[in-house]
């Protein structure tokens, strides 16, 4: 069992925990993800790490109420546990090793993008990070980002805060105004990464997208989270997360998450309605 | 006509859930023998001075001992011979191509049917489970540790033979529960999971411990383990990798990989969904594309989940099928409907990115291929559509390239098996074995057995030369 350390309220929805996973500390790398169920009869989904802490053996991870589970996890509080929490799985997330590198989060995606944005930093890579969420109180991790960037922009969505627009809207004017940018790796909801490859593609700059297909195992065995990636089959948890933006097929990606919508819905909607939630730490028979 | 029970030629049938119940439940379809069952199979045997059926069999099970014991009524000392050289008989019993091991070369099926070893196997080791009689540490405790990667058949055999040694074993798991195929391939109506963990857990009483959410090469490394001071390790992390056909639409939804349908259904629990929150979609109307065990049972577990019909399409004839023959009787029992020598060419989408059909080509067989079995051609102008919204691929697996990926010096194949020394499992790296499917490939649960202890005994000769007998 995996003990809750440490529980932070970073926005109503959005909730940061610590977590106790010696194992998975000691080897975490920015980009890194874990596989987490909440109980016996959970499912287990992937969620990127936001940071680690290697001394004191802790994992954190930021949770954005979007559905039953990620509603599941938030309602927990310090001393619970996930029944598991496995990793650190995918591959590192790529670190350029000197120039401009521009960073994009959107939503919750601002927190898994922060340890990308300390490691290039401590190599000397020139960090400007470009976070965003749809409005002012649900933006995180601003004082986070600011002490590992040479620049932070803002965005959102209703103009509350910083630029009234997307993320990629600023992106955009930065390449308008001529800037030289290395790479760009953007984190966040489907839509803001597919968008951000679409900025940078007639401009040839290196983009990489986090993405999050759906995920059973996150260890390579069952493909359903197959991606189409330049013409080619990968597996978002072991090849990814992190693809070339321009190579990958968002469209067939869009349609995949949705292939459980209606279920999740239902599963929301109980769970909401306290419906028979199962909270049964041994075996289950409905 | 003699009473067929009373036909000294004929198998003692083995009592089953009726059609009509199985397909709407999960519960086992194979019921087991009565106790006059097991006597009156027993019976048959003819204690052979030279056991042809132990030749057959993977791990050496003594079978004409055990069954001599059940016909003196002494089941409790069958249990005892069963696991003198078998950790896991309740599984055996249940999963083992007995039609080509022991019960293909026992003397009585040169005339008539041979004796009902498996069903006999199951009978003694489900009387072992329940009366509790556990595997004995036979070896004196040594201090030495071993680590097993993955605890399918192959580890727990592993395991459980080292423990009996006496060395401290640890198996790592990757998923949340240990058991591998057992427990997230092989469906609850054909191997109840509770049974699984029973045996499990008679390993856990002798010594074994077992860690799972472990993902070696992701969470710890080989390196890792032997700084920590263990004398050598067993990777057994088997062949979980899906293949896929390469066809149009096999990204479409609705296309599954068997190893997704059923570990969404027997490890998550999705039929039991809302209750459980892992889901699974099935339609009215599934194809499984393969023909082997897991192809069976991805068939008759979506007709347990609902299917108003289920298909099985494979290119080739009922004659190159890998199924294990009871599997295949039940599936046709069930209703299930094969379509041999027809491939699918292509699956259809709707806008949505929905499955709504599979176009196939029927297949003549002509000339034999590099397997030896003759290879399928598609016939010319014979493509038709079928009406289906859900496809299961049950093509076979590969190695996953996990462990390989992340171990120094660990050779594989260009198909990913890891490579070994056939006679102990010693891989190229020094101190590392392995076996089962993450060497051969997809197999069977009694070879990942076998090469387990194998490597087993291997692994104590390594570690005796190497650090002496303590
Ligand atoms: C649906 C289905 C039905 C089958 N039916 C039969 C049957 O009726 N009879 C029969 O004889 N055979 C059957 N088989 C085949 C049989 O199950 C396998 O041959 C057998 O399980 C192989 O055993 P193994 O120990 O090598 O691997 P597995 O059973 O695959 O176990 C490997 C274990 O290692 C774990 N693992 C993998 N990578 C790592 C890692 N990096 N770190 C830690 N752990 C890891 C996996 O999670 C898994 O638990 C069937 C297979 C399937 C899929
Ligand atoms: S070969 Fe058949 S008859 Fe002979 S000992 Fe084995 S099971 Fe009995
Ligand atoms: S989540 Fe199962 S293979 Fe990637």
């Amino acid at each position: 069992m995996y003990r809750i350390i440490n529980k932070r309220d970073l926005t109503d929805i959005t909730k940061l925990f610590e977590v106790d996973a010696p194992l998975v500390a000691r080897r975490a790398q920015a980009g890194h993800f874990v596989m987490v169920r909440v109980a016996e009869c959970g499912e287990r989904i992937p969620i990127t790490i936001a940071d680690y802490d290697r001394e004191a053996g802790t994992v954190t991870i930021v949770v954005q109420e979007a559905g039953k589970t990620s509603a599941w996890i938030n309602a927990l509080e310090e001393g619970d546990e996930f029944v598991d929490f496995v990793g650190p799985l995918g591959q590192v997330a790529p670190m350029a090793d000197s120039g401009h590198v521009v960073l994009l989060g959107g939503g919750f995606g601002v927190a898994p993008i922060h340890p990308v944005a300390r490691d290039l930093k401590e190599k000397g890579v020139e960090v400007t990070s470009i976070i965003g969420a749809r409005s002012e109180d649900l933006l995180i991790f601003e004082d986070e980002m600011a002490r590992v960037s040479d620049r932070v922009l803002v965005a959102t969505d209703d103009g509350s805060k910083g630029t009234h627009g997307f993320v990629t809207d600023v992106l955009d004017a930065m390449i308008e105004d001529g800037e030289s940018i290395d790479e760009v790796i953007a984190i966040g909801p489907m839509p803001m990464m597919e968008a951000t490859a679409k900025v940078t593609r007639p401009h040839g700059i290196t983009t990489w997208v986090s993405m999050d297909p759906i995920m059973v195992d996150g260890t390579g065995m069952c493909g359903v989270c197959r991606l189409t990636v330049g013409g080619e089959m990968k597996f978002g948890c072991v090849d990814g997360p992190f693809f070339d933006g321009h190579q990958v097929d968002f469209e067939e990606a869009h349609k995949r998450v949705k292939m459980y919508e209606s279920e999740e819905r239902i599963a929301y909607e109980r769970y909401q309605n306290n419906e028979k939630v199962c909270q049964r730490g041994g075996g289950c028979d409905g | 006509m003699a009473d067929r029970k009373d036909d000294r030629w004929v198998k003692t049938p083995i009592a089953q859930q009726p059609v009509e119940a199985r397909i709407k439940n999960f519960n086992e379809v194979a019921l087991g023998y009565s106790d006059d069952d097991m006597k009156r199979e027993a019976a048959r045997c003819l204690k052979c001075k030279n056991p042809k059926c132990e030749e057959g069999c993977p791990v050496n099970v003594p079978i004409r001992e055990f069954i001599e014991h059940l016909q003196n009524d002494d089941v409790e000392a069958a249990v005892h011979s069963i696991l003198s050289t078998n950790s896991l008989p309740a599984i055996c019993g249940r999963v083992c191509p007995q039609e080509e091991q022991c019960e293909l070369v026992c003397v009585l099926s040169k005339r008539g049917d041979p004796v009902g070893i498996g069903r006999l196997e199951r009978y003694v080791a489900d009387y072992g489970i329940e009366n509790n009689i556990g595997m004995e540490t036979v070896g004196e405790s040594k201090s030495h540790k071993v680590a097993v990667v993955g605890s399918g058949p192959a580890g727990l055999t592993a395991a459980g033979d080292l423990a009996r040694m006496g060395y401290q074993v640890t198996v790592f798991e990757a998923l949340h529960v240990p058991g591998g195929v057992l427990m997230y391939g092989i469906p609850e109506f054909r191997l109840p999971k509770d049974l699984v963990q029973r045996e499990i857990a008679n390993l856990e009483a002798m010594g074994v411990e077992i860690r799972p959410n472990v993902v070696v090469g992701a969470t710890l490394t080989i390196d890792d383990l032997f700084e920590e001071g263990y004398a050598a390790v067993f990777v057994g992390s088997g062949a979980g990798l899906p293949k896929f056909v390469g066809i149009p639409g096999e990204n479409l939804l609705g296309v599954y990989s068997a190893n997704e349908f059923l570990t969404r259904i027997n490890l998550m629990k999705a039929y039991q969904f809302p209750e459980c929150d892992t889901p699974v979609k099935i339609g009215r109307s599934v194809a499984v594309i393969g023909a082997g065990n897991t192809a069976m049972d991805s068939a008759r577990t979506a007709l347990r989940s609902g299917a108003e019909e289920v298909h099985i399409v494979y290119r080739r004839s009922d004659q190159e099928m890998t199924a294990r023959i009871e599997e295949y009787e039940h599936a046709i029992a069930e209703g299930i409907q094969f379509h041999w020598l027809t491939n699918p060419i292509e699956f259809l989408g709707d806008e949505d990115g929905w499955l709504r059909g599979m176009r196939c080509v029927q297949m003549e067989l002509g000339e034999p291929d590099a397997s030896g079995r003759a290879r399928p051609v598609p016939i010319e102008g014979s493509e038709f559509e079928m009406d289906v919204d859900t496809v299961v691929l049950a093509l076979g697996t590969n190695p996953n390239p996990l462990v390989p990926r992340y171990t120094p010096g660990l050779e594989t194949e260009s198909w990913g098996g890891i490579i070994t020394e056939e006679e102990t499992g010693h891989t190229k790296r020094e101190g590392v074995f392995a076996g089962g499917d993450v060497v051969t490939g997809a197999a069977t649960v009694i070879l990942a057995m076998g090469a387990g202890k194998q490597a087993a005994t291997a692994i104590d000769e390594y570690i005796q030369k190497k650090y002496g007998s303590k």
